[in-house]
């Protein structure tokens, strides 16, 4: 039995399953890190002393990552550009890309962290390091989720293509979307921990 | 995103347009953290550069400005106004002790018992 509306826009949403599906689910993901968000304005602003980002973090390294993070983004619209087109090599080469400079964040942020630790800038030692730890690290979580799906979508199952070309589109499309959202955290991320 | 080669094509200049404009912005963000402001401004300052850089992102590489769905503008303006809510709401009811130093009780308690001996 075939699932309805995964390819196919339905009449009432006026999008198909897939599309409406991960919408909602990002929505859910807004709630989680504006939530994140909110608590760390409320410590920001009332906290009686605050430290420069600066003072703990090195901006330069967290504006590379930003870079590394929005030329993901770039690939990997142009992975389901490249599906749109129906070249499927140059597909995988965008999504090979694209989980290469995921990996780079990631290695990157496990330096930064290695650092962090071998000089006792642990979540207990401030406020300010609290949530640095407790939201790059949600952020870091959400990166190796990509990875995982985006391996999946480049290794087997891109096998989909061969046999349902628009159903593997829409997947893509879905993947897509999470993997803009999460480069969207992580450019408010970078200014509000780095830089203030 | 949907269409002819031909559209997607011009999608994919904008795409680059964008990716570049991005990059600028990531530039601008930095620089601007150097400019000697107050911190509400630098952070308002910063905000509305990420918040130019998200809409980029969500319009564009999202396909927002494509979308057509009435169901998905609701579900979106929901989630931007819960948000706001979320934002707001913590921030208001505590903005009467901020930057207000206030110890806890037993703050002293340590130094006062190191006075003692």
């Amino acid at each position: 039995m075939d699932i309805p509306y995964t390819v196919a826009e339905r009449p009432d949403t006026g999008l198909n399953n897939v599309k409406l599906g991960i919408w909602l689910f990002l929505a859910s993901e807004v709630m989680l890190f504006g939530g994140l968000f909110s608590t760390y304005v409320i410590l920001r602003v009332g906290g009686v002393d605050w430290p420069l980002g600066a003072e703990y973090l090195n901006i330069p390294i967290g504006a590379f990552n930003t870079a590394v993070l929005i030329g993901s983004s770039v690939t990997m619209v142009m992975c389901f550009a490249s599906l749109k087109l129906g070249d499927f090599a140059k597909y995988k080469t965008y999504m090979g890309v694209t989980i290469l400079l995921a990996l780079t964040f990631l290695v990157v942020k496990f330096f930064e962290y290695y650092e962090k630790v071998t000089h006792d800038h642990l979540p207990s030692h401030s406020t300010f390091l609290a949530i640095y730890w407790t939201m790059t690290g949600l952020h870091g979580l959400h990166i190796v989720g990509g990875v995982i799906v985006n391996g999946y979508f480049w290794g087997p199952g891109s096998k989909l293509w061969h046999e349902k070309r628009e159903m593997f589109e829409n997947r893509i499309e879905a993947a897509g979307l999470y993997w803009h959202f999460v480069d969207l955290v992580w450019i408010f991320l970078f200014p509000v921990l780095y830089l203030l | 995103m949907s269409g002819s080669a031909e559209e997607t094509k011009k999608h994919i200049d904008i795409y680059m347009k964008v990716a570049g404009a991005l990059a600028v912005l990531t530039v601008v963000t930095v620089l601007a953290s150097y400019i000697d402001v107050a911190v509400p401004l630098a952070i308002i300052i910063a905000l509305i550069i990420a918040t130019a850089k998200g809409s980029l992102v969500v319009s564009y590489f999202m396909h927002l400005v494509d979308e057509k769905s009435r169901t998905l503008a609701i579900a979106l303006a929901l989630t931007v106004f819960f948000w706001l809510v979320l934002m707001l709401v913590p921030i208001m009811t505590t903005s009467d002790t901020y930057g207000v130093h206030k110890p806890l009780p037993n703050a002293n308690a340590a130094h006062a018992e190191d006075e003692a001996h």
